[in-house]
């Protein structure tokens, strides 16, 4: 089973669009939502869900008024800012339980929290592994773990060759458990000077992991300077650049009908999508 | 007054609102800009101010003295992380899973755990005229963003108006940079994956009791949803902003709005104007 995860670095690149798009063009694949925070895939699966879960993760601290003598050792030693006035903002806590340990008079409890959802689920593309993160939580790591797991039991029983996870944006600990462990990173840029500054950031991640990459300008006539800019970076990295998407408003109008853009239109960001998907392929191997 | 900048959705155009509103409003006033996007700062890129002050950020991690402990398993047992765990005679840390709570260290019977420092990224601040930067950046391969945030939150100066770049998402780093804001303003754009993450962090703000207002950027693109969801849920909508190829293609050569078309200053003073007057009526959002 070979794994490919779509990031960017930068935000609202395209790889949801570009996605949903391997999702009508691979056969043989289960398909994951890794962007837990902001899941936006399900939109345009249409999933029909199966099976569905609680995800408990982490923890918050209580404090008992009844039993709190108003000692203030819990606020003392709280490095998040979390007990004000013996009471705690959950929002802050970050669940590590010291208050819980210190308590002199075990008036503190730690109580588990829902941190989200999880969902398994049939598209007319392929199961889907999906999940919401509860608003506000922590541990996304975790869930997105949780999600790609769903995927491998979804594509071994379902004797299926390739997961297509959606990444999240970002560096940082959710797009980290999105990578590791993988055998491909796609990476989705834009011809702007942020996107080419998060797309170094985002390579240096995956030489950080290990991770073969490979890119996809997307809009890249937007400003073909820094497209030929993005490619000579590439070029010095060793990462193939396997497609420019150029900019077209098709891409919103199969957004808005809830299609992959591959299957509204066959325009050149289709042959593109289509030219992508086979470079995709080649280099997961197999 | 605080003001943050988020959006659920990534690449809505917070960094360009976030740019052009503290550039409009430096002309007359001090506006510090605080870039919390910690993992993909961007706002240097807009406004290449040189840096003139540089901090690493370290988060306190377990160092253990060998000579002193003896392998009772007390850390391991109280770390909820599972940051440190001790096999045989044996303790191992593992740093990047550690949240810096302190609770070994104190709780060690044998006082044998330090805490010694780990660098996980960096906090820069420059400044030109009357707009400071403090942008913080993660290191690659660093899991946690939240502490580095806290770090550039603690330069908030309370005599300029403080204009804050948040993350994409609706997880710990969104909240840490939210958190205590007088107001936030999510920017979405009218599609189906706009709508879907404005609503998200609407519920976000919502649970930080931060009052909002939202601005929609690429207006022309996409449908009429996200007008209609504002206008249910009571939320104003202060400013559009069209989907334009001059506006696309500045963006992309990393020139602020308000600098490639100076025309645009009038609409963000009054969007600061309108976040005032919306926040002074109490509207909750």
């Amino acid at each position: 089973m070979r794994e490919v995860v779509v990031l960017s670095g930068k935000g609202g690149t395209g790889k949801t669009s570009v996605v949903a798009s391997f999702a009508a063009l691979a056969k043989g694949k289960a398909l994951a939502d890794c962007d837990v925070d902001a899941a936006d895939l399900y939109l345009l699966l249409r999933p029909t869900v199966k099976r569905e879960g609680e995800f408990w993760s982490g923890q918050v601290a209580l404090i008992d008024r009844e039993k709190c003598t108003d000692c203030g050792l819990c606020q003392e030693v709280c490095r998040f800012g979390a007990i004000v006035d013996y009471s705690v903002d959950q929002i802050p806590c970050e669940g590590c339980g010291f208050c819980f340990q210190v308590c002199p008079v075990d008036a503190i409890t730690m109580q588990p929290c829902m941190a989200g959802q999880w969902s398994v689920s049939d598209t007319r593309y392929g199961p889907f592994s999906h999940a919401r993160l509860g608003i506000a939580q922590e541990n996304s790591g975790k869930l997105v773990t949780l999600v790609r797991n769903n995927a491998k039991l979804l594509a071994e029983e379902q004797g299926l060759e390739y997961i297509i996870s959606d990444g999240p944006p970002g560096i940082g600990c959710p797009v980290i458990a999105s990578l590791t462990g993988a055998n491909l990173a796609l990476l989705v840029t834009e011809p702007t000077l942020s996107g080419i500054h998060d797309l170094e950031r985002v390579v240096g991640l995956c030489q950080y992991f290990r991770i073969p990459a490979l890119v996809c300008i997307n809009k890249y006539d937007l400003n073909e300077d820094n497209s030929r800019r993005i490619e000579d970076y590439c070029r010095g990295q060793g990462i193939e650049v396997a497609a420019k998407i150029p900019f077209d408003n098709v891409v919103t109008e199969a957004l808005v009908e809830g299609l992959p853009v591959v299957e509204y239109s066959s325009s050149r960001v289709t042959q593109e999508i289509e030219r992508l998907w086979q470079s995709t392929l080649a280099k997961l191997g197999g | 007054m605080i003001i943050s900048v988020a959006s659920g959705k990534g690449g809505t155009g917070k960094t360009l609102v976030a740019t052009s509103l503290a550039l409009s409003l430096s002309e007359k006033r001090k506006v510090q800009l605080l870039d919390c996007d910690v993992e993909e700062p961007n706002d240097h890129v807009f406004l290449r101010l040189p840096t003139d002050q540089s901090q690493p950020v370290f988060i306190r991690v377990p160092e253990i003295d060998r000579t002193k402990c003896t392998y009772c398993g007390k850390c391991a047992e109280v770390c909820v992380y599972n940051a440190i765990a001790v096999i045989k005679q044996k303790v191992l840390v593992f740093p990047e899973l550690c949240h810096g709570c302190g609770a070994c260290s104190y709780l060690c019977p044998e006082s044998a755990i330090a805490e010694g420092g780990k660098e996980i990224g960096v906090v820069e601040k420059g400044s030109l005229g009357n707009l400071e930067l403090v942008q913080g950046r993660l290191d690659i391969g660093e899991l946690m963003a939240p502490p580095i945030i806290r770090e550039v939150k603690k330069h908030i100066d309370s005599a300029s108006e403080v204009i804050i770049d948040v993350s994409p998402g609706t997880s710990c780093p969104v909240v840490e940079a939210i958190g205590g804001s007088d107001f936030c303003l999510l920017v979405t754009e009218p599609t189906p994956f706009g709508l879907n993450d404005l609503s998200l962090a609407v519920e976000v703000v919502r649970k930080l009791r931060i009052p909002c207002a939202v601005v929609i950027n690429r207006v022309g693109v996409g449908d009429g949803k996200v007008e209609d969801y504002c206008r249910e849920q009571g939320i104003p909508v202060l400013l559009r902003i069209p989907l334009d190829r001059e506006i696309a293609v500045l963006y992309s050569r990393g020139v602020p709005l308000v600098e490639g078309i100076p025309e645009w200053r009038k609409a963000f003073l009054e969007l600061f104007q309108d976040v005032n007057r919306v926040f002074s009526a109490g509207a909750t959002g």
